[in-house]
């Protein structure tokens, strides 16, 4: 009797050792919680396209995933870099020496993000940008961390440069905010016109935030160009469209607003952008699942999202989705999963995250509808074309990439 | 065509006519810092709260109530006046005497609170401002086509800044005001209510904030931040022009627009920072601004 209840002991021992260890390597998450860093602008003249409500998509992300993996709780910080890359760096950097951020999620301002995407490289921890625009983030500084979701200055400028040179719009003159985001919006935007046979007749940089526009649509008109390229956005954009309509430029030349949300055309009014081409990733209105998504967040903010805000709630879920997949929070294992996921929610059906970190998916070209043909509240948009996803952005053959095996 | 610098003379009028329009709005703003600090000695930095707040105003009265334009620019500088003053009764008057860094402290901390306060509400992007109908449309210049809304900033401004210069300058009103800053003892001895003045002083610098916030409503973006990117660009302007004098501000800022114009036409990137090389320089060489008087 003693020798059977020593060896069942011992069993029972040994079974449960297993088990625990069992147990130990199944859910590896540091600090037995799963924090979400974000740092977009929160106060600034991106403030509108991210933000405060974009926060709010993220905590119905959350909420919509239990709130907790393996019996860890998710948890989310926040933090406003106000449009300057040292302090975006510098928080993204505290997050992960002290704060314990397993994820940092990028908000907009493409040379924040730049600077935010080398201190995640350095630290092996996962970025997913998503309101920066510039496509350096999958091409020259690229790194194996960093996720471009939501967009890029390569699809605007193949979307909406495109369509334009298309219609007749041959001769062109860039506005550019002066600063990494501009300079990728014009390069990309002027590659595409140059493919198809339009020119490029001059630009002029402005400063980020500049209050007044009127001598640099002076520039413009005086260049004689067909279309006049936007490359700015937010209040730079808002400013821009307003001045240039007021100095009669768009009596001579038709406006490009080559990065646009449904935020601005919500501020400017249809009078002002009504038949404006723009390229953008998602669209409230789209259909049954865009309308149901969007219902939830504007019970919650007041405001249809904007393309950045709905990108943010399905970055997450990719994100907690790949962790669960993987079992741990670690970054390598949790990158490898996600470039391996096949993303389908409400934001995209078929996108995927290639090699050099680029999420791939379909981008809409749309026209800005005239206030007759706008029949409910935020009813802006019309699907002029979809553009798939493997013609929307940089084919991966010709990224500049260091990580794609050429 | 004839070129200057490379850049044909009808560009450099049409960029010069831009630089007067920028200038005036610039002479404005820095007339009601010059004028508060001139006769308080008080840094006000709620000057760019205040000019948003003229802006909001305009756009709440002609939202909620169906105000128009012209009402609104009467009406808004009277509202944001009034309550400037009481900002003056309740929080700047227990600064007085002492450094001008906390009655610039303070004016700072409102700042943040009321933009920050129309930030949650009203968020960043701005507010639809229907152009009026009698700005609407464009005249023919010539070298340039002029939008009847920006002469008509011009010449608000203009005649707003002579009036407001003449007033003080050459009447009896002014000259107690002025009497009242140099030495408020001996001027309250002549009967003259001196904390009234005062009071009724910064009430009238706020409303030119105001009444440039409602000239600017329906030309830039209507947003909370509007104030922001101006009230820095507007200080240097004061202070290049020198802190107290009025005539000072009114004419640097109109030099400042132009030379910000020009500077735009042939070296954009530069634009934002010229008027701080410009601050820099005159600090340098002439410690009390174009105009100012040693203190």
């Amino acid at each position: 009797m003693k020798r059977i209840n020593i060896r069942a002991a011992l069993a029972v021992a040994l079974g449960s050792l297993g088990l625990a260890a069992g147990t130990v390597h199944a859910q590896k998450i540091s600090d037995d919680v799963i924090r979400i860093g974000l740092i977009d602008d929160m106060s600034g003249l991106y403030a509108d396209v991210g933000g405060a409500r974009g926060v709010e998509a993220i905590k119905m992300a959350i909420a919509d995933a239990k709130g907790q993996l393996f019996g860890k709780k998710i948890e989310l910080v926040v933090a406003d870099h106000q449009n300057k890359a040292d302090i975006g760096a510098s928080k993204a950097r505290e997050w992960f020496d002290q704060g314990g951020v397993d994820m940092l999620l990028g908000g907009s301002n493409s040379a924040v993000s730049l600077a935010m995407s080398k201190v995640a490289a350095e630290k092996h921890k996962p970025f997913i940008a998503i309101g920066a625009a510039s496509a350096r983030l999958t091409n020259e500084d690229c790194t194996p961390y960093t996720v471009h979701y939501a967009y890029d200055t390569v699809a605007l400028g193949k979307g909406t440069g495109g369509a334009l040179v298309d219609a007749g719009g041959k001769t062109w003159y860039f506005l550019t905010a002066d600063y990494a985001f501009g300079a990728s919006l014009q390069n990309d935007t002027s590659a595409v016109i140059a493919a198809r046979g339009g020119q490029v007749l001059g630009s002029v940089k402005h400063p980020l935030n500049a209050s007044d526009f009127s001598s640099f649509l002076l520039q413009a008109q005086a260049s004689k160009a067909q279309i006049l390229g936007l490359a700015n956005a937010g209040g730079d954009t808002i400013n821009s469209i307003k001045a240039a309509n007021e100095f009669g430029v768009t009596k001579t030349m038709k406006l490009a607003g080559l990065l646009m949300f449904i935020s601005d055309v919500h501020s400017l009014g249809l009078d002002l952008t009504q038949g404006m081409y723009l390229t953008t990733g998602f669209y409230w209105d789209l259909n049954e699942e865009t309308r149901a998504w969007a219902k939830r967040f504007f019970e919650a903010t007041h405001r249809e999202p904007t393309m950045v805000q709905a990108a943010y709630y399905s970055a997450t879920r990719t994100f907690l989705a790949a962790v669960e997949a993987a079992k741990t929070d670690d970054a390598d294992a949790v990158m490898a999963q996600m470039k391996k996921a096949h993303i389908h929610d409400f934001f995209t059906k078929d996108g995927v995250i290639r090699a050099d970190g680029r999420m791939v998916h379909d981008m809409y070209l749309m026209q800005v509808k005239s206030k007759a043909e706008s029949k409910y509240p935020w009813d802006y948009y019309k699907v002029v074309k979809t553009i798939p996803g493997d013609q929307a952005f940089t084919p991966l053959a010709e990224s500049k990439c260091s990580l794609v095996k050429k | 065509m004839t070129e200057l610098f490379g850049v044909p003379i009808q560009a450099l009028m049409g960029q010069l006519l831009l630089g007067l329009v920028n200038g005036s709005f610039y002479a404005i703003l820095s007339l009601g810092l010059a004028i508060i600090f001139g006769l308080l000695n008080v840094v006000n930095f709620a000057h760019g709260a205040f000019y948003m707040l003229g802006a909001f105003l305009a756009w709440m009265g002609l939202s909620y109530f169906g105000l128009n334009y012209w009402v609104m620019l009467a009406l808004a500088p009277l509202l944001v006046g009034l309550f400037g003053m009481v900002v003056e009764r309740l929080l700047l008057r227990r600064l007085y005497g002492l450094d001008t860094s906390y009655s610039l402290l303070l004016t700072f901390g409102l700042t943040l609170l009321v933009e920050g306060m129309f930030r949650s509400i009203y968020g960043v992007s701005g507010q639809t401002f229907d152009m009026p109908d009698q700005l609407r449309g464009a005249t023919n210049l010539g070298f340039m086509i002029m939008p009847n809304s920006r002469a008509w900033v011009v010449l608000a401004s203009l005649v707003v800044c002579a009036a407001t210069w003449y007033v003080i300058e050459r009447t009896r009103l002014g000259s107690l005001l002025r009497a009242g800053t140099e030495n408020a003892a001996l001027t309250s001895a002549f009967g003259v209510n001196v904390p009234l003045m005062v009071t009724l002083t910064y009430g009238f610098g706020v409303a030119l904030a105001a009444f440039a916030g409602v000239l600017a409503a329906p030309v830039v973006q209507l947003s909370p931040l509007m104030g922001q990117h101006l009230i820095i660009t507007v200080f240097a302007v004061v202070v290049i022009g020198g802190m107290g004098s009025i005539l000072g501000s009114i004419l640097s800022g109109l030099m400042l627009g132009v030379v910000e114009g020009f500077t735009r036409v042939f070296y954009a990137e530069a634009s934002s920072t010229v008027v701080f090389v410009i601050m820099a320089i005159v600090l340098l060489v002439r410690p009390s601004g174009l105009f100012g008087r040693e203190r």
